[in-house]
């Protein structure tokens, strides 16, 4: 216990020496954060908040030391999040890299891969993208149709991946193929790690509703890649991807946990709806808010219980699954909420009229509409957790 | 402290369970509302949850108590809360001890709490009034200086476990209008002192609750718990002790009613098929699910909360937040499980209904969900 209260002590000074100052400020949306990756385009704090880090292993604490990580103790992580929450410090490094390709490399990659991949993950070196979406498979994902044929120690991948995050940004694309076209639709993937460089791979954006284009269709024609970045065994890549979907899912979960969430939901609310006897003067708003912040509350907490649950040894289950649907479900509602709360001045697109956190706000609530769909849409979180936890027939 | 349970814990869980199951079938439950139970509970099993340890799990050691933590006392209020068991827990245990423990005077200690903790007391705390709804500091009822000590009337209602209650602490107003902040006073009686009437209610979840009527009640000074004219915020102290052990109770009927919901889509047939093969049904039973799993965390949070002193602004806000949660929680999952067991699920017969009368009963016992909501945005200043 003792040493744990040392490791804080020493963790907030070091902190406090070597975080940017500008760290400090809050942010509205990941955008502001850093990605990594060759193709990285940040503000020179930011770039230097990541070297500190990434030189002490905390972008990634819990990661062995070998690979770039930290080495850190789960009691120690917990301590490290503690203390960078109270000082609200930004996290230095985010990605598919840390949040996905990373922990499953960590957990079923060969030595080869972990070396050739993990470490320039935790630097920050390298960002990755996820091909797992086609036209013909969203939700029933297994029934995907991009095909890989081996020749020799190649594979010769064709076919086309759609609504590739960050497609245009990436680096490296973890990617499932379709190896045996006898089997079962599961049995015959393949999970490849693929360089984005790599002759016959070409990207399109595609335009969202909410006017940005974050993510591209992914056309791969003849792409030639090694059999040794076959992540587990040919044709057995259906569980590598369920793996890294629980990942994804915790993800994309703790992604909406936004610090002083109600402060700015109030803060808004004072602003555009005004007060009445020191109380947020539209009622049905006010406890709309409240909802919403106590709400985030309960799901910080089932996180936190999650994360104890699995120090003290219990495996992560489909749990993830209700991250993945009420830290989105939440969001949505968050976001629908500031619309309602800024009320006409949340209706603008462009232009004159609109300041820029209200144009802000108006596309990422358009955004948040794709939040119960990327990842696995709602529906599918509650199938299984229909399935998987209740035991519910088919 | 982490949000898991320790192994001892867990072993006390498993514990009471056993006793539940084995000793409290919800037929039992049935039989003291049909009979109309004189007492509504029973005082054997009572005395057995003495002996075990149950009734002083956070009273310290040096008042007859076990000097453990408020996860260990969640832990049997959840287990106790699966069974529906109405005996006296939250009258006594939870409103009684808090407030005996937070504003009592050694003297008040060593009367009440080893005579709690042995099962040979029962408390009641008498604080709403026919027309306060969730207010604490609309009080009217009046307790006037009389000598060296004072008299006391008015009428209080919805009183837990009021009639069978061997003492009661009361709120009457000192000073200040009806609805003032200030001026409250919390006085500790016996239930047969002159001049108290006590009146047993009917309620749907046909659990023990009374009106109390003062009609000049003669007690000495040494009656007062805490301080005079600041017993409101020491009540509100002692009821969020209290929400957050209800809401460890309605943690454990919620997910009790869960499971006998989800154990009915796997048995009956419909169409040729089980009812849970159809998603309308699985959607909702997996939200159902969902909603007990936040339940739970913020319930353990709560008590965690307890566990490590937190200040008083932290506990109510907890308090709050676990109990507009498992207020709507529980009502959904009643509710959802009435529907779910279609017309079975209608008659009395079938025990999913008395989860429905007790998330109904739960939700509206120390505020319901709108109140918190409420309570928390005013904590918060807007
Ligand atoms: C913003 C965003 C980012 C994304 N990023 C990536 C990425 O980086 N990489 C990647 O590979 N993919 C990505 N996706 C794709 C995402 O995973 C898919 O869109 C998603 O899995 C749904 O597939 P679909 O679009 O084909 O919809 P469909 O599967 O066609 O679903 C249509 C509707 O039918 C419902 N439905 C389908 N099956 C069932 C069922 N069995 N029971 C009940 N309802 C059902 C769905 O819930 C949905 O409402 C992203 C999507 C979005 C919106």
């Amino acid at each position: 216990m003792a040493e744990l209260e040392t490791f804080r002590e020493e963790t907030r000074r070091w902190l406090q020496a070597n975080a940017p100052a500008s760290m400090y400020t809050p942010y509205k949306t990941q955008d502001e954060l850093c990605w990594g990756g060759k193709k990285m385009q940040c503000p020179p704090d930011t770039k230097r908040w990541l070297e500190v880090m990434a030189e002490r292993g905390w972008t990634a604490p819990t990661w062995p030391k070998e690979y770039g990580g930290g080495g850190l103790a789960k009691a120690e992580a917990k301590i490290l999040a503690e203390e960078m929450g109270k000082l609200r410090l930004r996290p230095p490094l985010i990605g598919f890299g840390l949040s996905m390709i990373g922990p499953l490399l960590l957990q079923e990659g060969s030595e080869e891969l972990r070396r050739a991949h993990v470490p320039a993950i935790a630097k920050g070196e390298i960002r990755w993208c996820q091909g797992y979406s086609e036209p013909g498979a969203g939700s029933d994902l297994a029934s995907l149709q991009t095909k890989a044929i081996r020749d020799g120690d190649i594979f010769v991948v064709n076919g086309q991946k759609v609504w590739t995050s960050y497609g245009d940004k990436a680096d490296w694309m973890f990617v499932l193929v379709r190896t045996d076209f006898e089997a079962k639709k599961q049995d015959g993937i393949t999970f490849l790690l693929m360089d984005m460089t790599s002759p016959g791979v070409s990207v399109r954006p595609i335009l969202l509703i909410s006017g940005s284009s974050p993510f591209t269709e992914t056309f791969l024609s003849d792409v030639r890649v090694p059999v040794r970045n076959v992540v587990g065994n040919v044709n057995a890549g259906w569980a590598m991807a369920k793996v890294l979907l629980g990942h994804e899912r915790t993800m994309i979960a703790d992604a909406f946990k936004e610090r002083d969430d109600a402060k700015r939901l109030v803060s808004l609310a004072r602003e555009y709806v005004g007060e009445a006897d020191g109380c947020i003067a539209d009622p049905l708003l006010r406890d709309a808010i409240t909802q919403v912040a106590m709400d985030q509350a309960c799901l910080d907490l089932t996180l936190e219980r999650s994360r104890d649950n699995m120090k003290a040894g219990h495996k992560p289950g489909p749990e993830t699954s209700i991250f993945k649907y009420y830290g989105t479900e939440l969001n949505m509602r968050r976001r629908e909420l500031m619309v309602s709360i800024t009320g006409p001045q949340g209706l603008g697109w462009e232009g004159p009229g609109y300041d820029e956190d209200e144009l802000k706000l108006t596309r990422d609530w358009l955004r948040s509409r794709g939040n119960s769909i990327e990842g696995g849409t709602s529906e599918v979180q509650l199938n299984i957790i229909a399935k998987r936890v209740l035991g519910l027939p088919d | 402290m982490d949000l898991v349970l320790s192994e001892e814990q867990e072993l006390l869980a498993r514990t009471v369970r056993e006793f539940v199951n084995g000793r409290s079938s919800l037929k039992r439950v049935r039989r003291l509302r049909d009979r109309h139970d004189a007492d509504g509970f029973s005082r054997e099993l009572w005395r057995e949850m003495a002996a075990l340890g149950w009734l002083g799990i956070v009273v310290p050691e040096e008042y007859g108590g076990a000097g453990l933590g408020w996860l260990e006392l969640m832990v049997v209020l959840e287990e106790l809360g699966r069974g529906l068991m109405p005996e006296p827990m939250i009258s006594t245990v939870l409103l009684g001890t808090s407030a005996l423990l937070l504003g009592g005077t050694d003297a008040h200690k060593r009367e009440h709490l080893p005579a709690v903790a042995g099962g040979e007391r029962l408390l009641a705390v008498a604080y709403e009034e026919p027309r306060s709804r969730y207010d604490l500091n609309h009080v009217e009822a009046r307790a006037e200086k009389s000598g060296s000590g004072w008299l006391l009337s008015g009428e209080k209602a919805h009183v837990l476990d009021g009639h069978v209650a061997d003492w009661l602490i009361v709120s009457a107003r000192t000073s200040g209008g009806p609805r003032a902040a200030g001026g409250i006073t919390l006085f500790v009686l016996r239930a047969d002192t002159p001049g108290v009437t006590i009146e047993r209610q009917s309620r749907i979840d046909s659990r023990n609750a009374a009106r109390v009527r003062l009609d000049d009640v003669r007690v000495g000074a040494e009656t007062v718990l805490g301080t005079v004219d600041h017993g409101g915020a020491l009540l509100a102290r002692v009821l969020d002790r209290a929400t957050i052990g209800l809401t460890a109770e309605m943690l454990g009927g919620m997910t009790a009613a869960l499971e006998m919901t989800v154990e009915y889509l796997k048995t009956r047939v419909q169409f040729g098929v089980l009812i849970g093969t159809f998603q309308a049904l699985k959607h909702r039973a997996a939200k159902m699910y969902i909603e007990t799993e936040l339940a739970r965390s913020v319930v353990m949070g709560a008590h965690r909360a307890l566990d490590e002193g937190r200040d008083d602004g932290t506990i109510a806000r907890l308090a709050s937040v676990a109990k507009a949660r498992c207020a709507d929680a529980f009502n959904l999952i009643a509710k959802e499980g009435v529907q779910m067991h279609g017309g079975i699920g209608m008659t009395d017969e079938h025990d999913i209904g008395l989860f429905l009368k007790r998330a109904r009963v739960a939700e509206m016992t120390f505020g319901d969900a709108g109140h918190h909501r409420d309570r928390v945005a005013r904590l918060e200043g807007y």
